[in-house]
């Protein structure tokens, strides 16, 4: 098991009238993406801010680095970078000069502000428009120049707030991108989304966050398999042939075969039985059009996971 | 529960970062410009005043701040009514700007406590504001040696700049109640019609309210009791405040910023100056006033903005 940079106990945040996050317990290991995801409002950010000892800890505890945010915040705000949701910077200013006001919070050295910087900015794309003043930049722009801030820090930890939000398609897989070069750099990385089918691809474990507890936790595989059942999908396309059905669902492995449409169906097998599959169908005397192994998407898992919830709360 | 670390690590460098944004900011120019011109021409006016009816005075400099001219009010009035103006203007927006900017929660993820924050903050609005009174009062004296011919004394100068430590000490108040209102309201459009609607009724409403409301609180005592009562009473406002040390520090003849017994008229020589340090004396309850309301405040803000969430 790797070194463990982030650990929460039993993390809880009350506010007069209510609970913003109840009871959270989940650890992040060195150089893994973890995300949290849930609906707004499910209590991330408020965990986010415990973490980084920016709000007050109701009970249980946190421990970042091996320190308490509580009484340690320095520590762990030298050694963690964090990009707000829809982070802000000071308009009037350039790129550059926003980063080295920072910088000089961050207490870097004179000499090694610039080169660091530069590097920074270049790194995520945007060392051409150093001295344009922030006012001008485009929302995906301001969130790489978080991104960059993080960079120049040389954070060995990012926790990254609604990192996507709000951006278009291509500034997203980007920023994804740059979230991925990253992580193989050894950072260790805690984002928190609602999107998920987009951080579905980089996140190595995820918390399923909901009115403020974590629903699931684990791998997207794992999730997969404790929600819907478990298993491979594999979906088959063909054309002609006689009795594909029974004999695909012959198949040693084989749990149900489900017809989508005629000549579509889809087998939940307990291992990945495409090429077994595929010779079945060929076979049986079919053309094979199509044959594809469904990934179980976060999506997936969390409407049928909150769907599973809702009914067992209405049982009850 | 000790928190490790000074709460003044990054105080350098946010009081100067906000001191090259205010010193860059379109309405500190627009501040300044106002302050000059109006108080440029209350000098004006005063020199030409102190000009028409020189008499043996031994403080004629010092008449510069606080000769009238009809229709201009004096230097000293002027800045009475400005310094909260430009202080306000100073500090209406130091906190729900950073919320409304969204820097505030990357701002506070540096290794840097809120301390520093705040207090550089105000640091650099009052050194602001010191830079340009400073300015401001060389800018008189110097207008002041052109157009008398005099040059001031000794006592003069050291009256002089106490009054500039006074009204350094008044933009203090304002500052800090244009911080505080800050932190409380989100909207830095909220934050500023309040202090400026607070700053009207302290300086406008209250002088004129404080006797009726005297009269209504004592109305049985006797006419002392009323007085000295009315004079508590209005002395809450820090404009008050500011008044009377002005009023003492650069008029040398006033005795007593109270009401005078006869008991207390004996034995003394009418219209004669008393020392530099008597003045001092005069004026120090109201001089140590204005500074403990700047703490009172500034605490006041402090302990709101640490127990604020940082979330937008």
């Amino acid at each position: 098991m790797k070194e463990k940079v982030i650990e929460a106990r039993g993390l809880t945040k009350r506010y007069r009238n209510a609970t913003a996050v109840d009871n959270a317990t989940f650890d992040v290991a060195e150089a893994e993406i973890f995300g949290m995801l849930g609906p707004n409002g499910a209590g991330k950010t408020t965990t986010i801010l415990m973490l980084l000892g920016l709000s007050d800890i109701s009970a249980g505890s946190a421990r970042v680095f091996g320190h308490d945010p509580a009484r340690e915040p320095l520590a762990i705000k030298r050694r963690v970078g964090y990009l707000p949701d829809s982070v802000g910077f000071y308009d009037q200013l350039t790129a550059a000069d926003n980063l080295h006001y920072t910088a000089r919070l961050m207490g870097l050295e004179p000499e090694v502000r610039s080169p660091r910087i530069a590097a920074a900015l270049e790194r995520v794309g945007l060392g051409n428009v150093a001295n344009k003043k922030v006012g001008t930049f485009s929302r995906g722009m301001r969130q790489r120049l978080g991104l960059a801030e993080i960079v120049m820090k040389d954070a060995r930890a990012a926790i990254l707030d609604e990192p996507t939000n709000g951006l278009d398609p291509q500034a997203s897989v980007e920023l994804l991108e740059l979230i991925k070069s990253l992580k193989a750099q050894g950072v260790t990385i805690l984002l928190s989304s609602h999107l998920l089918d987009r951080v579905q691809s980089v996140c190595d474990r995820v918390a399923l966050f909901n009115e403020g507890r974590i629903a699931l936790i684990g791998t997207v595989a794992d999730l997969g398999r404790q929600v819907l059942g478990g298993g491979f999908a594999v979906e088959v396309e063909t054309e002609g042939g006689a009795d594909v059905a029974r004999r695909l669902s012959s198949l040693h492995g084989v749990r149900s075969v489900e017809q989508l449409r005629a000549g579509k169906w889809r087998i939940t097998c307990d291992r990945d039985l495409r090429a077994e599959a595929a010779a079945e169908v060929i076979s049986a005397g079919a053309r094979l059009s199509k044959l594809s192994l469904d990934e179980p998407s976060l999506e997936t898992i969390y409407r049928q996971y909150f769907q599973k919830v809702q009914e067992t709360a209405h049982a009850a | 529960m000790r928190r490790e670390g000074s709460a003044f690590q990054g105080l350098g460098v946010v009081v100067l970062k906000e001191l090259s944004d205010h010193f860059a900011s379109a309405r500190m120019r627009v501040l300044e410009w106002l302050v000059v011109l109006t108080a440029l021409a209350a000098v004006y006016g005063a020199i030409q005043q102190v000009r028409d009816v020189t008499a043996e005075d031994p403080f004629l400099f010092l008449r510069l701040f606080t000769t009238a001219r009809e229709p201009l009010p004096s230097f000293v009035s002027f800045l009475g009514f400005l310094v909260p103006l430009m202080a306000i203007g100073m500090g209406f927006d130091a906190i729900n700007g950073e919320h409304s900017r969204r820097t505030l929660s990357r701002i506070l993820s540096q290794p840097i406590y809120r301390d520093a924050l705040l207090f550089g903050k105000f640091l650099a609005g009052l050194l602001t504001l010191t830079v340009s009174f400073l300015s401001l009062w060389l800018l008189v004296i110097g207008l002041g040696l052109i157009m008398l011919g005099v040059p001031p004394g000794g006592e003069e100068m050291a009256r002089a700049f106490l009054f500039l430590f006074v009204t350094v000490v008044y933009a203090g108040v304002w500052l800090a109640l244009a911080m505080l209102f800050s932190i409380i309201f989100r909207s830095a459009a909220t934050a500023a019609l309040v202090t400026l609607g607070l700053w009207l009724f302290i300086t406008v409403i209250w002088p004129a309210l404080s006797s009726a409301v005297a009269e209504a609180l004592f109305a049985t005592a006797d006419q002392a009791t009323l007085v000295t009562g009315g004079q508590m009473l209005a002395r809450l406002s820090p404009a008050t405040l500011f008044g009377e040390s002005v009023l003492a520090l650069l008029h040398p003849t006033t005795r007593t910023l109270g009401p005078v017994y006869l008991s207390q008229l004996q034995g003394a020589v009418m219209g004669s100056p008393l020392p530099f340090w008597d003045s001092v004396m005069v004026a120090w309850p109201q001089i140590v006033g204005l500074i403990a309301a700047t703490i009172l405040l500034f605490v006041v803000g402090y302990i709101s903005f640490q127990r604020q969430e940082v979330r937008a």
